[in-house]
């Protein structure tokens, strides 16, 4: 056996002493010095505590920013902590039906009235709305900029076989989408072809994908406006009343899951429905434009 | 991480002072003719000076959670792995083929094991982990304890043929082989925990599912890098992948030089 340990040398433990300060130091540091008894109470303790509330969004309404500059304002009204996990409106609402969510913000009004008829939620709010926008080449080879409104244009997409790319998941965009295709009397799910690239992913890989291609794509307006690699995209055609993107609010209904912080969550929502929280979504803006416009009903 | 209120401004990773910021970068990178790639380099010297201080929160819970999900994974696994090597025991080759197989458990899927173990409806929900930086270090750990085993079969397998006549003339059982075994091979599991600590600093999509990827709770490197690619920020994900990419060779590099016989090598 001695043989065996001549050969070690002094510094073998540096790199588990590194590896054991740099995992516990920041831990001690988080809980004011006290010598944590369970690492995962102290890990669950970073969310748990009484005043932290978690909200599952759509994506749009973080990737646009509009979270990030709320959130501080609620913050400073209420000393509530908010948590927002983007994703899209289909999981969002799964998030909800399962209870790890507290709150949920999202935009597809049949689905989020089906889970208030499911009694996950006693009422749905409105908070606000913008717009889709359908999002094209700048060559614009379906021509779709003439069209009369969105559903011609979805029309001449589908005779011209241009590209178009599919968000493809459960999203409140994807439901939207579905909705016109099916107005524009098309029935997309059985009858398309290779022209439509139904990609199953979020608004912004979707959108990185139709600027990769020069493909056509439905986008909520906010998603667009904050999106950066657009190439040679651009809005091809908007302004149609069928277009209107609805944002609602839900408390998940804590006679379901009675661990819902419901008295924080229905105190983040009385917040941003009123005044002060409708002013603030209103004063949201990106290069000078106005990304959501509330409509909250007092 | 987010304490009260007053720090809650400077804690998202892209505030507008740093968006002006970037965008100025990229202008003048595109009147130069440069491309994303060239923007990303630039920005990634930026970003590794630390003239973003908000991303240092990212970076530091990258490490916390892979280095917590290594601790975790080397101290069940490399046991584990030398008793795989060391003893015989029925089953025991089905159990490395299966930990071999292991390896490539997609992340997703352990993401998705961990998602339904801890939602609220599942059986670990009333600990109420889902979204927090505990459930990432259990999706890291569930994926890199079958490399750590598998690797240290591998490395404890070779040393026990040149070594179990000794141990065996000492009289030494196998409680007293294991932790010899280790000891000896401490170099080369060096490198062990290295490839486990790369599959965990590098991993997406469990981070991703059981994480939430929440501002300034459970924001990572590689979910911020998604994130960033999604708004179609490229140059930057890319930057962040530079940095990603630098922290990972210095924690390398850490673990080489302190590396035990460096000296009698002669490296």
């Amino acid at each position: 056996m001695n043989r065996l340990r001549i050969q070690a040398s002094h510094r073998w433990y540096l790199p588990l002493l590194a590896l054991v300060l740099m995992v516990a130091l920041p831990s001690l540091a988080q809980t004011g010095a006290a010598v944590p008894t369970a690492p995962l109470q102290v890990l669950a303790q970073a969310q748990g505590g009484s005043a932290t509330l978690l909200v599952g969004s759509t994506t749009s309404t973080e990737q646009s920013g509009l979270f990030s500059y709320l959130l501080p304002l609620f913050v400073q009204a209420s000393g509530i902590q908010v948590h927002v996990v983007a994703i899209g409106t289909g999981q969002a609402l799964d998030l909800g039906r399962r209870g790890d969510v507290d709150v949920l913000c999202v935009h597809d009004r049949p689905a989020e009235d089906r889970f208030v008829a499911e009694g996950y939620a006693t009422r749905r709010y409105d908070l606000m709305y913008n717009d889709f926008v359908l999002i094209g080449p700048r060559s614009d080879p379906a021509q779709v900029a003439g069209a009369r409104d969105v559903l011609e244009a979805l029309q001449r997409i589908k005779a011209r076989q241009a590209s178009f790319v599919s968000r493809g998941d459960r999203s409140g965009t994807y439901e939207a989408e579905l909705r016109l295709w099916n107005l524009a009397g098309i029935d997309i799910r059985a009858d398309h072809g290779p022209w439509y690239r139904d990609t199953g992913t979020g608004m912004g890989p979707a959108l990185n994908i139709a600027a990769a291609m020069d493909a056509y794509i439905l986008s909520d307006r906010g998603t667009w406006i904050a999106f950066r690699n657009r190439q040679s995209l651009a809005i091809v055609k908007e302004g149609d009343s069928r277009l209107r993107n609805d944002y609602g609010l839900l408390l998940v209904n804590p006679q379901r899951h009675p661990h819902v912080k419901a008295a924080a969550g229905q105190q983040f929502i009385d917040w941003l429905v009123s005044a002060a929280g409708q002013r603030a979504i209103a004063n949201y803006k990106i290069q000078g434009e106005q990304l959501f416009f509330p409509d909250a009903r007092p | 991480m987010r304490g009260d209120g007053k720090d809650t401004k400077a804690d998202g990773v892209v505030s507008e002072d740093l968006q002006q910021k970037r965008t100025l970068i990229e202008r003048i990178c595109e009147n130069a003719g440069m491309n994303d790639l060239g923007a990303a380099f630039i920005q990634a010297a930026h970003l590794l000076a630390g003239r973003e201080p908000a991303l240092l929160g990212v970076i530091v819970l990258s490490l916390r959670v892979s280095l917590s999900a290594l601790l975790i994974a080397s101290l069940i696994g490399a046991p584990c792995g030398a008793l795989l090597a060391v003893c015989r025991f029925p089953g025991r080759r089905l159990l490395i083929v299966a930990f071999n197989a292991m390896m490539g458990l997609p992340p997703v899927v352990v993401g998705l094991l961990i998602y339904i173990l801890l939602s609220r409806a599942g059986p670990l929900g009333t600990f109420g982990l889902l979204f927090t930086p505990a459930a990432m270090v259990m999706a890291q750990s569930v994926l890199i304890v079958p490399i750590i085993i598998a690797l240290t079969r591998q490395v404890i397998a070779n040393d026990w043929e040149e070594y179990a006549e000794l141990l065996r003339s000492l009289g030494a059982r196998w409680w007293q082989i294991i932790p010899t075994l280790l000891w000896e091979a401490r170099q080369a599991l060096l490198t062990v925990l290295l490839a486990g600590f790369g599959r965990a600093v590098a991993e997406v999509g469990a981070v991703m599912m059981v994480g939430g990827n929440i501002d300034g709770l459970t924001r990572v490197m590689t979910t911020t890098i998604a994130l960033e690619t999604s708004k179609g920020n490229l140059a930057f994900a890319l930057a962040l992948g530079t940095v990603l990419l630098v922290l990972v060779f210095l924690v390398n590099a850490l673990a080489y030089l302190s590396r035990p016989h460096s000296a009698q090598h002669g490296i």
